[in-house]
């Protein structure tokens, strides 16, 4: 007896972002997430997988077609972020492109949670818990790292121009770092 | 009258904003701008606090945040009453209550004041040789006694109603001081786009132009300059101003913290502003303008209320249009205090100026104050004040270059300002480790070589004339080399230690330290004791401790013990100056940490159905989880014994999402697990399972959970909850640093997927509708396998496992389809009458069969053999992680504390987990112990209390009867298996 | 709070770092043929020098990586990071 596929309750609800505002703090829509392990010369060798760019610099990230992205936040590991719906093609698509490698792909699609913070303020409400430099200089468009936002272990990402940046954590940190931020960015909201 | 001493005109108070504050229950008026030390002193309030070992009575001594004397608590509302906050700094505000501190029952009749009459036997490190014996007193008697003695403040009771936040920043340079040398170095720092934080504890910037109201900057009023250097630095988007904000910490590697006072200077809070903000900066390098703190002259009764420093006075009338008397005697053995005198006269007060140094060491000075109508007294020393709870009369005398002294006469006065020279704020530099030079011109230490990326600038290194100090803040902002022109500033001073008297230097109280009440006495007393080392004189009369940290009285002491001693200053050294530099709240520190969000409470996903079922939680690390679902009307050992009984029973529901996961992938991922577990790995085929156990290398029990081999090259490792980020940890420091050539990776999926435990001899039955794929039938997927297939349509790896003992199944799905799961298997399993378990019914289903919980049964003392587990080890392997360490002889010994089960002869005894446990309860104190109680618990399925114990050589003591330690007593109990339920383990393949 | 330069991602506060102890100090390749000092030696002897020390440190809250470090534990300043594995810098000066 197959029931009908049962419903996705993730932790924290989604919200649309308002970047025009003083400092916007959204909780967003389930993604499909793979973490990709490859050793770094297979990285070089190949250049890119399944459309996925995988030898930029340690620390940013490359857009791809259809919404994706591929973060590399250490010599040999990189986030793919895809919509949803694309989960199970890209798994198809990069195993079958780094078939006969040593690599892992592990689906990570329900462990990560993000938060888009957008807004003029958004780098100081960031700042508040989190020690990196996010100066234009210092954490550029298209930058992305593992860091610390309080005592939650986050990745922080900016994916391009636009000041909006994306925090993802895992699941059960989520209330805790959204927490954290709506108190922080209380000072802003509003203003 | 209101504001009796307000000066008509002048200051940079806003008199269009008149507001109200009350000090001591008393209403004081003042204007937005005005300290609470102006407005105390704009309402003729000379007398604020009681000093803190003596209780004599204090005024104000100085105008900043140096300030030793005027500690007041200061409430703003319900939750928001805090103590020690010097009066000087707080900004006056509509509506708060100012109070003084350190008296009782009040004020102006202090009981307390008696310590001043028996001071002669109050001595400099009095505590250390009266309370010493005996030793218990010091804690019940003393201690408590002195506290409440010499207190400053009272914490308040409430929560904190305020909010506090951080802030990291970072920047190329910090300037620390938005005085002229600040202003200079964060202009030339900020000018070619080049981040710039400058921060100021000050309301506003400007430091000495705040109050210099004579001076030029090229060719400008020094006021200009000042407004025109801040409205360039606003203008700068790379420039960040933080006013009314202190550095007060100097870290490593240009590391510092500095607290912002955001909210307090307003009248009304707005909820959503933050009271204050931790700033954490990096700074490329810092610039410390801090400037430079005025040293107090040591005479008799150079305490009394109305006694200020000269600057100060300077301040008060200057920037806040105070009268801090109408009769001012200037006390001076330097320069700068004669600009004080002028603008003293000026603003239409009787001035006097006494200086000890001779008419010809004076300079310009004398003449400068007699052509405004001022008398000068060079050649004078200070012997003494008249007054009791404000000063009345400077008492003086001549004093020739042989430092004899004339005879004395009375200057009548209600205000005295005093000056004995400058001493350059260095407590920052010596925070960043820099080391100090002593310079003998200024007779000051001065920052020497620095350690960080560190320039100090002005009068923070000794540089007091206005031209120079921008010159040199300039400079340290990177600023190619500039001159500016400037009004010059009287510099200068003689430096004097305690200034020459016809006193018995014994007899009279001279104070160097204000703050902790320790005269020059004092100091002499510690040196002729044997403290010669400045760090032991500190200790033993606590001078320069506490919240002070010297700022005023510093080089006095440290020159009275060169003075004594007969050794320069540098012989001496000076005293390490720790963080904070000024008090910070413990709100600041804490920041955001607080209620939820002191720590992440990670819930699992099954949390909000647990809630809504009534469970009660617990706290396992930073996890909540479900611990037992009480029914209306039973209490937690009720709850437990049916959630038990429907396990053994039927079916029971539990959610096991917090186990760590470990997914382990690559072609070496097998070799890998085999050189971290105690067990053999190599053989096990994808599909099944098998629990390992791993040891750290000293050959102790780190973890245990259930490993699956999804295929040949993909295991699913599970750890304990608690060792999910130390077990991953420590496996990629292996993977990493000892055996990179394994073709190995390591992802964390423990929140990927959810866990949804399914136990009793039901649990097939509940399944088995909401699964496709799977052959559940017991010979095909028997106890210890794992299978791919759906549940309820989606992806699950289902585990037949158990921790209880009973058919089961543990359901992993991802993480946000746990819910839907868990309620078609809880709608499914109502005709089974599934029961959802938490945390407790399963710590005992596990202890009845015997199954070990890593932490509890273990304390990173224990092997797998004094768990009963040494069957486990493969002694074929060569080596694995801890292997070497099993072989010392140590770990070979026979007396060992070894697992058992301990049953108590009463059997409705639960034993007290930790208890000791002993052979004889006779036996002499103190007792041989035996071991402990590791878990104990009521077992409905056995029908009494069972127990595990570690037991020195338990395993030889089956059947003997021990001794436990209970809230009474001892109980004896029996050593037995520790196995208490279905000994051989059939009930798992139901 | 110490600034700690990363091989991978450069300088970054120490929070987002863990600390491993003394660097340099292989596993034995045979353990059972060391005696039980030598395995003592292994497991718990460290040069705990006043100066430059070799120790490990892993980005743990970063790129993830382990990597070594000269570090002077009297003034703290880093003189040199390199990835696990590499030898240890030649500084010069004789030390
Ligand atoms: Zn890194």
């Amino acid at each position: 007896m197959a029931e009908q596929a049962a419903r996705r309750t993730p932790i924290l609800a989604p919200s649309a972002a308002r970047p025009e505002a003083a400092i916007s703090i959204a909780p967003m829509v389930p993604a499909a997430r793979f973490a990709l392990r490859l050793p770094e010369a297979a990285a070089k060798a190949i250049g890119s997988a399944a459309g996925f760019r995988l030898d930029m610099a340690i620390n940013r990230s490359a857009a791809a077609r259809d919404g994706r992205l591929a973060a590399r936040l250490g010599p040999d590991e990189w986030l793919l972020h895809g919509p949803e719906t694309a989960s199970e093609a890209i798994a198809r698509d990069v195993e079958a492109a780094l078939a006969g490698r040593h690599f892992a792909l592990v689906d990570i699609g329900h462990r990560n949670v993000a938060i888009a913070v957008a807004g003029a303020h958004a780098r100081a409400v960031i700042n508040g818990g989190c020690p990196l430099d996010l100066d234009d200089d210092a954490f550029p468009p298209g930058s992305a790292t593992r860091t610390l936002l309080g005592k939650a272990e986050i990745v922080l990402l900016r994916p391009d121009e636009a000041p909006v940046f994306r925090i993802e954590c895992w699941r059960s940190f989520a209330p805790y770092v959204l927490g954290l931020l709506e108190e922080v960015g209380r000072e802003f909201a509003g203003a | 009258m209101a504001q009796p001493c307000r000066l008509p005109a002048g200051g940079r108070i806003d008199r269009a904003k008149p507001l109200r504050l009350r000090f001591n229950g008393r209403d004081i008026e003042a204007y937005a701008g005005d300290s609470v030390a102006a407005a105390l002193l704009a309402n003729g309030v000379r007398l604020v606090g009681r000093s803190f070992k003596y209780h004599r009575p204090r005024g104000i001594l100085s105008h900043g945040s140096d300030e030793p004397n005027a500690l007041l608590q200061v409430d703003r509302g319900p939750g928001r009453i805090d103590p020690n906050n010097r009066a000087t700094v707080v900004e006056a505000a509509d509506g708060i209550a100012v109070s003084s501190q350190n008296h009782w029952p009040s004020l102006e009749h202090d009981l307390g004041a008696v310590n001043d009459l028996l001071s002669p036997v109050l001595p400099a490190g009095f505590y250390y040789k009266t309370f010493m014996w005996p030793q218990s007193f010091w804690q019940r008697v003393y201690e408590p006694k002195i506290r409440a003695a010499a207190g400053l403040g009272v914490a308040p009771h409430e929560a904190d109603a305020d909010r506090y936040v951080h802030r990291h920043a970072h920047c190329a340079v910090l300037v620390v001081g938005g005085g002229p040398a600040g202003l200079a170095a964060a202009l030339a720092a900020s000018d070619d786009g080049a981040r710039v934080i400058l921060a100021d504890e000050q309301p506003e910037f400007g430091g000495t132009l705040l109050h210099d109201l004579h001076a030029t900057i090229d060719g400008a009023p020094a006021g200009d300059w000042r407004a025109q250097a801040l409205a360039t630095l606003a203008a700068r988007a790379n420039v960040t101003l933080l006013p009314r904000t202190t550095a007060f910490g100097y870290y490593n590697h240009n590391h510092i913290a500095l607290v912002e006072r955001v909210g307090d200077h307003r009248a009304r809070q707005d909820d959503r502003r933050p009271r204050e903000r931790l700033w954490q900066v990096r700074a490329r390098q810092v610039v410390l303008a801090t400037g430079a703190h005025e040293r107090p002259l040591v005479f008799a009764d150079n305490d009394r209320p109305g006694i200020m420093l000269a600057e100060s006075v300077r301040v008060f009338i200057n920037r806040y249009a105070v009268a801090p008397g109408r009769r001012i005697v200037f006390a001076t053995s330097g320069a700068s205090a004669y600009a004080a005198a002028a603008d003293a006269k000026a603003a239409g007060l009787d001035v006097t100026l006494v200086d000890i140094r001779a008419e010809a060491e004076c300079g310009p000075g004398p003449a400068m104050l007699r052509a405004r109508g001022i008398d000068v007294l060079p050649a004078h020393t200070i012997v003494g004040s008249t007054g009791r709870k404000a000063v009345t009369g400077l008492i003086v005398a001549p004093v020739d270059a042989n430092g004899i002294v004339g005879p004395r006469r009375t200057l009548a006065c209600d205000g005295v300002g005093m000056s004995g020279g400058w001493t350059p704020a260095v407590h920052l530099f010596s925070q960043s480790r820099g080391k100090l030079r002593y310079d003998d011109a200024i007779d000051a230490f001065v920052p020497g070589t620095p350690a960080q990326a560190e320039r100090s600038a002005g009068a923070a290194r000794g540089i007091y004339d206005l031209a120079a100090c921008l010159a040199d803040g300039w400079a340290a902002g990177g600023g190619a080399a500039r001159d500016f022109a400037a009004t010059p500033s009287p510099t200068g001073f003689r430096p004097v230690r305690a200034l020459p008297t016809d006193a018995d230097a014994k007899r009279v109280k001279a104070f160097v330290d204000f703050q902790n009440d320790v005269t020059a006495k004092d100091i002499a007393l510690a040196v002729r004791e044997g403290f010669e080392s400045v760090e032991h004189v500190k200790r033993y009369t606590t001078t320069g401790m506490a919240t002070d940290q010297g700022k005023t009285s510093n080089m006095a002491a440290l020159g009275l013990v060169a003075e004594i001693l007969d050794r320069p200053v540098p012989q001496v050294g000076t005293t390490t100056f720790r963080p904070p530099y000024t008090p910070v709240t413990f709100g600041t520190i804490v920041g955001s940490a607080r209620g939820a969000l002191f720590d992440p409470i990670r819930v699992a996903p099954l949390h909000d159905w647990a809630a809504a079922h009534g469970a009660r939680f617990e706290n396992v690390g930073l996890w909540r989880r479900a611990w037992h679902f009480p029914r209306p009307g039973e209490d937690m050992h009720a709850a437990v014994r049916r959630e038990c009984r429907a396990v053994r029973e039927s079916v029971g529901i539990f959610d096991a999402s917090t186990l760590g996961k470990i997914e382990v992938v690559g072609r070496d991922a097998a070799e890998f697990l085999h050189r971290i577990y105690i067990n053999a790995w190599l053989k096990l085929e994808p599909g099944r399972c098998r629990y390992g156990v791993m040891l750290k290398e000293d050959g102790f029990i780190f973890d245990d959970g259930v490993v699956a081999r999804m295929a040949p090259d993909r295991f699913h490792v599970t750890t304990t909850t608690g060792g999910a980020a130390r077990v991953l940890a420590h496996m990629e420091d292996y993977l990493q640093t000892e055996w990179p050539d394994l073709e190995v990776f390591l992802t964390s999926v423990s929140e990927q997927w959810a866990v949804i435990a399914l136990q009793g001899p039901r649990a097939r039955d509940v399944l088995a509708p909401l699964v496709e794929g799977i052959d559940l039938a017991a010979a095909s997927f028997p106890h210890m396998a794992v299978r791919t297939g759906t549940i309820c349509g989606v992806p699950t790896r289902l585990f037949r496992v158990s921790f209880t003992g009973e058919l089961g199944y543990e359901i992993n799905v991802p993480a946000d389809y746990a819910r839907a799961v868990w309620e078609a298997l809880w709608a499914r399993g109502q005709e089974f009458g599934i029961t959802p378990y938490g945390t407790e019914a399963m710590h005992v289903l596990r202890a009845e069969r015997g199954f070990i919980i890593v932490g509890q049964e273990t304390d990173g003392t224990v092997t797998p053999d004094d768990v009963g587990l040494g069957g486990m080890i493969a002694r074929a392997k060569a080596d694995f992680v801890g292997k070497r360490s099993l072989a010392r002889p140590d770990m070979l010994k026979p007396d060992r504390k070894q697992l058992v089960g301990l049953l108590a002869d009463a059997p409705d005894l639960v034993l007290e987990e930790g208890a000791q446990i002993v052979a004889d309860p006779h036996q002499p104190i103190p007792m041989t112990m035996l071991g402990h109680v590791t878990s104990s618990y009521w077992s409905d399925a056995c029908g009494r209390a069972i127990a595990l114990a570690l037991v020195s050589g338990g395993r030889a003591r089956m059947g003997q009867t021990l001794h436990v330690t209970t809230p009474t007593g001892f109980a004896p109990a029996r050593v037995a298996a520790p196995v208490f339920f279905d000994p051989k383990g059939e009930r798992v393949h139901g | 709070m110490l600034l700690v330069t990363c091989p991978h991602c450069g300088a970054r506060p120490e929070i987002e770092f863990r600390y491993g102890g003394e660097a340099h100090i292989a596993r034995p390749a045979d353990p059972s043929a060391l005696d039980d000092r030598q395995w003592a030696e292994f497991l718990y002897f460290r040069s705990n020098p006043k100066g430059v020390y070799a120790e490990r440190w892993n980005h743990a809250h970063g790129c993830g990586r382990w990597f070594n470090a000269l570090r002077d534990t009297a003034s703290d300043a880093f003189l040199a990071t390199y990835p696990a594995g590499q030898q240890r810098p030649d500084l010069g000066g004789g030390r």
